[in-house]
């Protein structure tokens, strides 16, 4: 309940432990964020290229696809705690709207 | 809000059943409402029944046959089987986590009144030119050639209804998730409240489909457009898939709480823990998964082409193994068990070998190529009403004997109990058990007549009298209902003497509240345990006795329902260059938006149950004995 709630103070061994622990986030934010860009540069490349589409479009749906994933855990903190059923929902609501979509184009319009 | 009881009068009945946001009393609505619905579809049925009594009959013209059988099924499905087990989820789960209601009561409301309006939209269909005739899966091509407004009236109630259902389904969700007592852990939650959460989970994802294909048709029947017209471009198997996509995980949806009030029953009635209680739960996941995996085997015969077949026709297959691991689970509870041959464990008893045979013919029909023979034929219609009579509709009577003690504190009779079952479950097995055959001998599905030279006639008439066995059923069960709530004698918290979850812990009814302190869960089968410890109080807390926050009532979900009900009409009568249809339309989504503005802009804070007023409770409330 919100009335026994009481303030913490951090020992001098939590508070090296949550800076070693931010900085390992940052680090993986900074990283997350080149890959982006990286794979951003990528999907530009193949266009500019000037591929066949049938490679083309696969391979901007799968960096779109990785991009996704890079945002959710990386930057939205998915893999916090407590994110456990948003998870398992999000994916399960993914993998539905994914069948169908494949139906579609593969039964209906192919 | 004291417990002292006030005798109110019939006015102020109505109005609180109206404004009330409890999950309880809303548990009470969508179960006479949904009863209600459930003796409209009987009658449709019996109606067909009585025109196939006999070759060439014409007692219903072929015309108002293909209405009665759409109706009979839409009515069925979405009126009657669904808003009972979510009477049952309502009145039962949030007992069985221990919490005071569920996580949004307004929206609970606001659920029930939108399935209420919807429902009632549809049904009026009959008094306002003729009903819809497009079957229940109303395939478009068929319902975009339809005169009248019969489909219209399908296409806006079923969204109205599913909306209330989505926002039912979602509720659950978030109730399950945030709001178990301490100690209830995920692996502890009693089996119905797992398939509630699972058969919610398959409401989220499933009717959003049916609420895209529903747009859709109604843009096409009412604005002009052509979504499914094939000669403007369209397509119409899009509304076969859309229709599908929602209509399979929708039996899912019934089954799952079915087999969940069933395990309840196994577990109660043999006195024994749940056989296998992870294996249940893990199979009931994965019947929600593949649910969503299967659809197109409704469609095998519309030439999706040998690879697409073959692939659904697996993954249908793969479904019986889950379904098996639940079917052995439950013989292996009852196994060994002291067995108390209550009304809810004849139904539970029975419903195994019927459901098994509706699975078994489910199987056969998942082999494509004979589909090809089995498709449109009764034997299709033998195969569902055995899954969906002999598991839903049997899951319901017997949901409705072993929690009417909980919801209204009486018990129904055993003794007209067990006649309704005889009555239901011979007449039910003659009706449909036949069925098979006549779909092997050639005759169709929804065909309104038969010539006497086809030799259907026996086996049609043999089948009719099955269902004045049915309804002779149902009519003693309302005959016991009303016999019960007359008699009025008033019982405990445990009426049948081996509950196991927390629900059968506090009075029957509950007070309002519930629980005066949150109980301390201290693993499966909450309440056995702490009667297996001696505890007289039937839990221990979590908490100490202090104020409870509570929801205020409202209407405000009665009047959003209202104007969309209203708003229908509008839309329905637009094309028919009616000069009020438009200005019914605004009128009917003004008063609903303007009722949602109402709602953000005035907070409504709730009250507070003062701890004084709890101890009072405790002194003059039901103690059942102890």
């Amino acid at each position: 309940m919100a009335h026994d709630a009481h303030v913490h103070v951090r020992s001098q061994a939590e508070f090296e432990y949550v800076k070693k622990k931010r900085a390992d986030e940052m680090r993986g934010n900074l990283a997350t964020f080149a890959i982006m860009i990286f794979l951003t540069l990528i999907a530009f490349t193949t266009v500019a290229a000037g591929f066949s589409v049938y490679l083309i479009v696969p391979i901007i749906l799968l960096l779109a696809a990785i991009q996704v994933v890079l945002q959710l855990y990386y930057f939205m903190h998915m893999s916090g705690k407590g994110h456990g059923m948003v998870a398992f929902f999000m994916f399960s609501g993914m993998f539905v709207a994914f069948i169908t979509v494949l139906t579609f184009v593969t039964i209906i319009w192919w | 809000m004291s417990s002292i009881a006030q005798k109110k009068g019939f006015g102020a009945t109505i109005w609180d059943f109206m404004t009330t946001v409890d999950h309880k009393k809303i548990a009470i609505l969508y179960l006479m409402s949904g009863g209600f619905f459930f003796l409209v579809g009987g009658i449709e049925a019996m109606l067909i029944r009585i025109q196939l009594v006999k070759a060439g009959n014409d007692f219903l013209s072929a015309g108002t046959f293909n209405e009665v059988i759409t109706m009979h099924g839409t009515t069925m499905i979405f009126l009657a089987s669904m808003p009972i087990l979510l009477a049952f989820m309502n009145a039962v789960m949030p007992l069985q986590i221990g919490a005071r209601d569920v996580a949004f009561p307004f929206l609970n409301s606001l659920g029930f009144w939108l399935f209420f309006f919807g429902g009632i939209f549809l049904n009026l269909s009959w008094f306002m030119g003729g009903a819809p005739d497009a079957g229940w899966t109303n395939y478009a091509s068929l319902a975009l050639a339809s005169e009248g407004h019969g489909i219209d009236f399908y296409a806006l109630g079923l969204t109205i209804s599913g909306f209330g259902t989505l926002i039912a389904g979602i509720n659950f969700l978030v109730t399950i998730i945030n709001m178990r007592a301490p100690g209830m852990t995920y692996m502890r939650m009693p089996l119905f409240t797992w398939t509630t959460f699972v058969a919610s989970a398959l409401i989220l994802l499933a009717f959003p489909p049916l609420t895209v294909g529903l747009f859709f048709m109604i843009f096409d029947r009412l604005f002009g457009a052509s979504f499914f017209a094939v000669e403007m471009g369209g397509n119409t198997i899009i509304w076969e898939h859309l229709f599908w996509i929602f209509g399979h995980p929708e039996v899912y949806i019934l089954i799952l709480p079915a087999f969940g009030i069933f395990s309840e029953i196994f577990a109660i009635f043999s006195r024994k823990r749940l056989f296998g209680y992870t294996a249940l739960v893990f199979a009931t996941i994965l019947i929600g998964f593949y649910g969503f995996m299967v659809w197109a085997h409704h469609m095998f015969t519309v030439g999706l082409g040998p690879t697409a077949n073959a692939v659904f026709a697996l993954a249908t297959m793969i479904i019986a193994v889950p379904t098996g691991i639940k079917i052995f689970n439950w013989l292996l509870t009852i196994w060994g068990g002291n067995i108390s041959f209550s009304v809810p464990m004849i139904y539970a008893v029975a419903f195994i070998p019927t459901f098994v045979a509706g699975g078994v013919t489910g199987v056969m029909q998942a082999i494509a190529p004979l589909d090809y023979q089995l498709h449109d034929s009764y034997f299709i219609v033998a195969h569902f009403h055995y899954v969906i009579v002999g598991g839903v509709v049997l899951a319901i009577l017997a949901g409705t004997h072993l929690y009417w003690p909980k919801m209204f504190g009486t018990m129904l009779s055993e003794k007209l109990g067990k006649w309704t079952f005889w009555f239901f479950f011979l007449g039910f097995h003659l009706t449909f058990f036949i069925q098979h055959f006549l779909g092997l001998m050639g005759m169709p599905r929804r065909v309104y007549t038969f010539g006497a030279d086809q030799g259907w006639d026996l086996f049609n008439a043999i089948s009719s009298s099955g269902a004045v066995l049915m309804a002779t059923g149902v009519i003693i069960l309302l005959v016991n209902v009303v016999m019960t709530i007359v008699k009025n004698e008033r019982i405990g918290n445990d009426p049948w003497g081996d509950g196991r979850t927390l629900e059968w812990a506090i009075p029957s009814p509950p007070p309002f509240y519930n629980f005066a302190q949150t109980p301390l869960v201290r693993g499966l089968d909450t309440y056995w345990i702490e009667k297996m410890d001696g505890n007289k109080k039937g839990m221990i807390f979590a908490e100490p006795l202090g104020d409870i926050h509570m929801p205020n009532g409202s209407i405000i979900p009665f009047v959003i329902s209202l104007g969309m009900f209203i708003a229908s009409f509008g839309a329905l009568y637009f094309l028919d260059g009616k000069p009020w249809a438009l200005a019914v339309l605004i009128g009917g989504l003004a008063l609903m938006f303007g009722s949602m503005l109402l709602r953000s802009l005035k907070d409504d804070l709730g009250f507070h149950i003062t701890k004084e007023e709890l101890l009072e409770d405790a002194k003059g409330g039901n103690t059942d004995g102890h």
